[in-house]
């Protein structure tokens, strides 16, 4: 009975945090009501004895939103993320696309021929689980894996500017910055270093070496 | 591999552990305050923490003009919350608040928590110098949490298990750090990092004024200042129960020995971080993922064929 209760409140949270995400007006607490809506769904899975699964989903959606205020900034400059501003646009299509998945979805649940359930399952939940969805593949998944974040990896390397054509910086960007010429000697390449240097040098405020190191340590690491 | 191999304490036991993570905190906090005034030349500072808290407790609490109150008092309170959770899982020898299946993911996750709750304490103070702080963490962050979750999982793999208790029972022979010595550097570092402790200073730096802190003050700054030392201690427990043996000792009993440990490491920690400058925010980026990255991944390569062949054999 108290399970019951715990998980009737956890939902009711996360429908109520799903709800507040586009009644509010501000970026920070719509993703932060986004991520209580899926911390209250991970501690619903932990409730399934799904432990991994359900710690998992809390850590990845909390780093996610801390990523998300990143995107803030990278995507929309920081002035509209700090104003007010309303959630919603496409009133309509996005209106009538959830009320779709939702009722497909609802059909699906009701509709599937569910297998019979096993009032007290045994073992590890998430080894089953993981044996279930794909243990024909699990060699694939395990070589994929470490293929795709060596991926990853290399690919922000090679869109850094400093990644690709300084490999490793020996100096801090400063200190080769002094003298206003080490900046174009050191990267040949580095159109985003470039940018962010002109767009200094319109500004009129390029004289003093010290605001130009601070400039370009924002652009040219982006 | 036993479920067993640790016993989870009665109702008193999550009380008992927060008490001990004060006292450990404290601890952490008058050494560093008697390190800073023999470097002055004085004698004494001991007690320096707990007058500063009694003034921080009795001093008017500043608000900033249309700040986010709901949001900045989370990430104020956050800092704490998020290191007594972490010791939730942690084994002080034989004993443990929650015995989870999955504690060292759960100990990740609650450090991934500290991101969300500084920029939330950056970004709701409605200011120009913490929202830069909170970015600050955000871009240390990034560069720190990828070495520390392969550092973790140097430990999981050599016990077989995500459970702190199985980890800290497979070290029964030889402790990890002896043979996981690179992915022993990158956690402490991690440790530094997530609890805000210098290197990875930046958040708060002088140079924005206090960053994060700059617009606290009274209880709202006492929380900050103590969930920076909180962590650093869980830290310390964590990185005594992944690679230094738990409470593995001769002689006294084994929750001593881990408390003594974590102490001795909290206290080396501390008195590490005060002579290691400050790094600016985008000088993390190339060495953690450029050296760091691949070193803990060789460890973690190294770790796993050992870890096999003892186990065919």
């Amino acid at each position: 009975m108290p399970e019951a209760v715990l998980f009737v409140v956890l939902a009711v949270i996360a429908v109520a945090a799903g709800v507040a995400v586009f009644r509010t007006d501000s970026m920070a607490r719509a993703s932060y009501a986004l991520a209580v809506s899926f911390v209250a769904v991970g501690l619903m899975l932990l409730q399934f004895r799904l432990e991994y699964i359900g710690v998992i989903t809390v850590l990845m959606m909390v780093m996610e939103m801390a990523v998300m205020a990143i995107f803030m900034i990278m995507f929309m400059g920081m002035n509209p993320a700090l104003m007010p501003m309303d959630m919603v646009h496409s009133k309509k299509l996005s209106a009538g696309a959830a009320i779709g998945l939702f009722l497909l979805l609802t059909a699906g649940i009701l509709l599937a021929d569910w297998p019979e359930g096993r009032s007290n399952a045994g073992g590890d939940l998430t080894r089953s689980l993981g044996e279930a969805i794909m243990e024909p593949k699990m060699l694939v998944m395990l070589v994929i894996s470490p293929v795709l974040f060596a991926t990853m990896v290399s690919a922000l390397v090679l869109a850094n500017p400093h990644g690709r054509y300084s490999a490793y910086p020996l100096l801090p960007a400063e200190d080769a910055d002094d003298d206003g010429q080490g900046h174009e000697q050191g990267q040949p390449g580095g159109s985003g270093g470039h940018a962010a240097h002109g767009m200094h040098g319109t500004d009129g405020g390029s004289g003093t070496s010290d605001g130009h190191g601070q400039h370009h340590g924002g652009g040219g690491h982006q | 591999m036993t479920p067993g191999a640790v016993q989870q304490l009665p109702v008193w036991g999550p009380l008992a552990a927060l008490a001990a993570l004060a006292v450990v905190a404290l601890s952490g906090a008058m050494v560093n305050d008697v390190l800073a005034a023999r470097f002055s030349g004085r004698r004494g500072g001991g007690f320096a923490p707990i007058a500063e808290a009694a003034r921080l407790l009795r001093q008017r609490r500043r608000s900033t003009v249309a700040a986010d109150e709901l949001l900045r008092r989370v990430g104020v309170a956050g800092l704490t919350v998020a290191s007594a959770l972490k010791v939730a899982v942690l084994p002080v020898g034989a004993w443990v608040v929650s015995d989870l299946a999955v504690g060292l993911v759960w100990f990740n996750a609650m450090d991934v928590l500290v991101w969300a709750f500084v920029w939330l304490a950056g970004w709701g103070q409605n200011s120009v110098f913490p929202l830069v702080g909170g970015y600050r963490f955000l871009a240390l962050a990034l560069a720190y949490e990828l070495p520390l979750m392969f550092a973790l999982t140097a430990p999981a793999v050599a016990a077989g298990s995500l459970r702190m208790g199985d980890i800290v029972a497979a070290q029964e022979g030889l402790w990890f750090v002896v043979w996981m010595p690179v992915a022993f550097v990158v956690f402490l570092a991690a440790v530094l990092a997530f609890s805000l402790q210098r290197p990875f200073t930046a958040p708060m730096a002088a140079d924005i004024a206090g960053g994060v802190t700059a617009e606290l003050s009274g209880v709202d700054r006492f929380l900050v200042l103590t969930g920076r030392y909180s962590l650093l201690s869980a830290g310390a427990g964590f990185a005594v129960a992944l690679f230094l043996g738990g409470g593995s000792g001769p002689l006294l009993p084994d929750w001593l020995w881990f408390l003594g440990k974590t102490v001795v490491l909290l206290w080396l920690l501390v008195a590490l971080r005060r002579r290691i400058p400050q790094l600016r925010p985008e000088q993390l980026m190339a060495p953690a993922w450029v050296v760091g990255l691949p070193l803990v991944l060789l460890q973690v390569l190294i770790v796993a064929v050992v870890t096999i062949n003892g186990r065919s054999s």
